[in-house]
């Protein structure tokens, strides 16, 4: 190891090596997700989807952040993973972690398929098929409205959490600690890819494929793997979102939720998982905000977003995130 | 002049290759012996980048057959042609510029050592992989520009990106395209020198404009035009030869006839 890092002046060894560890500011988003449990019990619902949303973008940030395969269809895992959690329960299914895993299997097959498909086009060509994937589904959702519930949706129960926490839809207790741990868990599982020789890949593919073709890499195979894990995390997201509400409508699988849920990445910034903290968080606060203040007819929240979209991709192209930059690399440079 | 036949490595027969009616492959028969300095020349439009992605497999020939070990590759993809020992470089660099010089050489590395598809462990935790990646960057002497991003560098030194990637895949046959090209005047001897450094044993095909650095580096010479080989040879044959002459070298290139007549 000292070898390897004594050898070349500027420590590009010494970075690599440390790139996966943990630092100590990496405790603060969990720390402030703790305490607004505590500080606003009244906001738990909102703080829960939150949480959920974030599992959701990190599932993206992989394929378009760290990949560079750009979905505008993300929701089809996310309302496969959902329906399957939901169906599973109005069956009699009710185990819900069990219920969360299958909902990550049928996701990520349905990403193997597709995926084998989407997978080898490219840029616009690629971005269509992913929104026709997710308007398919939803289409599709709506159609079989006597098993999906259609617009109505449909009220299902789950059974308590290792058989001894309820789900509280009023309170948003134990549900708020059950998006949290998986929130935790898929943070955890992805970025741990993100830092594997199999994650650094994936961007080479992103910087630049021809290169990655030159190297040797698989690199259709490459993107189909990751395809994918984050499909089936993303199916992990919406099995937890239908859950912790006891309800689903075929709003899973909504255009929108495949375009906000980019959007929610892009404010933040791509490519470092953390994005997705900062975005989701400041497109549901100011979303919620903005509705409360000037109510949702018509919905402001709209140019709200619109606006502060183009100011990000105006003034911090790399995503709120990404203001920070400048300032952690002088930082880093003045200390070394 | 032909080339000896059963002994290469890398070999091409009848290969062709249109684009629509436009052919800018026609007929060609290479070949390329183990440790071969084999220079392919041209005017522009020859089509010798074009033979370069039918070799690699960027590009599917109309017809005939690339050989390698003596079997036909036509069913191997790009990456598994690399993995067999078939490496090219760019002839405009085809780089990760967001990245620095060591993880481009890492990219690589772990690619040809199989860890690229680790899910698990990081990259941190295979210290021997970031060294190999180390030691090629010093090979190319590259070592003090390590932490810069590709962005960071002048056009020559990220040539010389594009010498260790190659070098990264421990390639048995390497395809030079132009590793001089855009290279500032004052710069080029560093290519030159990393060219002359390369192992022996790997077969080389250099693509060049540059005829100082065709007759210094080359043992045997094929001139393509349209698409087609018109001579192949050793140095002094080519430079002697009419119609070589004719079409490409009539254009002031006496000196590099000179030292053609010089080499070995």
């Amino acid at each position: 190891m000292t070898a390897a890092t004594a050898r070349t002046n500027g420590g590009a060894a010494a970075a690599l090596l440390r790139a996966h560890r943990f630092r100590a500011i990496e405790l603060l988003p969990w720390a402030i997700a703790i305490a607004v449990y505590f500080l606003f019990p009244g906001y738990r619902l909102l703080a829960t989807q939150i949480l959920v949303l974030i599992l959701f973008a990190i599932s993206l940030d992989l394929i378009v952040g760290y990949a560079g395969i750009v979905s505008l269809g993300h929701a089809a895992f996310f309302g496969t993973g959902a329906y399957t959690a939901a169906l599973l329960a109005d069956a009699g299914w009710q185990e819900p972690i069990s219920a969360l895993a299958l909902g990550a299997v049928t996701a990520g097959l349905l990403g193997w398929v597709s995926g084998w498909i989407i997978l080898r086009t490219r840029e616009l060509t690629l971005l269509m098929l992913t929104m026709a994937l997710g308007i398919i589904l939803y289409e599709l959702a709506k159609d079989l409205d006597d098993i999906t519930g259609g617009f109505d949706g449909i009220n299902f129960e789950n059974s308590a959490i290792l058989g001894l926490f309820p789900f509280d839809v009023l309170y948003y207790t134990t549900n708020y600690w059950y998006a949290f741990a998986f929130l935790v868990l898929g943070f955890l599982v992805a970025r741990t890819v993100v830092h594997a020789p199999f994650g650094r890949s994936l961007v080479g593919i992103r910087e630049n494929v021809r290169r990655m073709h030159a190297i040797g890499t698989p690199v259709q195979q490459r993107m189909r793997h990751v395809y994918v894990i984050a499909a089936a995390i993303a199916g992990v997201a919406g099995a937890i979102w239908v859950q912790v509400q006891g309800n689903i409508t075929i709003g899973v699988y909504e255009f929108e939720m495949s375009g906000n849920i980019l959007i929610m990445l892009i404010l933040g910034g791509t490519g470092r998982l953390y994005g997705a903290f900062i975005g989701v968080t400041v497109f549901t606060i100011l979303e919620n905000l903005t509705e409360t203040v000037l109510g949702t007819d018509p919905p402001y929240w709209e140019l709200v977003v619109g606006v502060a979209l183009v100011v990000t991709v105006l003034f911090a192209p790399r995503g709120l995130l990404g203001v920070f930059d400048p300032l952690i690399r002088r930082f880093r440079e003045r200390s070394a | 002049m032909t080339d000896i036949p059963g002994a290469a490595v890398l070999e091409t027969k009848g290969l062709c290759k249109n684009f629509g009616a436009l052919v800018v492959a026609k007929d060609i028969d290479f070949a390329l012996e183990p440790g071969a300095r084999h220079a392919v020349i041209g005017p522009n439009g020859a089509g010798k980048t074009t033979f370069v992605n039918l070799l690699t497999g960027a590009l599917p020939p109309t017809s005939g057959a690339v050989l390698l070990d003596g079997r036909d590759i036509a069913g191997l993809a790009e990456h598994e042609r690399v993995k067999r020992g078939l490496v090219r470089t760019f002839q405009i660099n085809t780089l990760f510029n967001g990245l620095t010089v060591l993880e481009n050489i890492y990219l690589t590395v772990a690619e040809r050592m199989g860890v690229a598809t680790g899910l698990f462990r990081p990259v941190g935790s295979r210290p021997e992989v970031v060294a190999e990646a180390e030691r090629l960057v010093e090979m190319v002497q590259l070592q003090d520009d390590a932490g810069k991003t590709i962005d960071e560098l002048p056009y020559g030194r990220q040539r010389l990106v594009e010498i260790a990637i190659a070098l990264a895949l421990e390639p048995r046959v390497l395809l030079l395209d132009e590793p001089s090209a855009g290279v500032p005047g004052a710069e080029s001897h560093i290519i030159l020198d990393a060219i002359a450094a390369l192992p022996a044993d790997i077969a080389i095909m250099i693509i060049e404009h540059d005829m100082d650095v065709v007759f210094r580096f080359a043992e045997r010479i094929t001139v393509l035009v349209s698409g087609a080989v018109l001579a192949s040879g050793a140095p002094d044959e080519i430079a002697a030869d009419e119609r070589v002459r004719a079409v490409y070298l009539g254009h002031g290139h006496g000196q590099g006839h000179g030292q053609g007549q010089g080499h070995g």
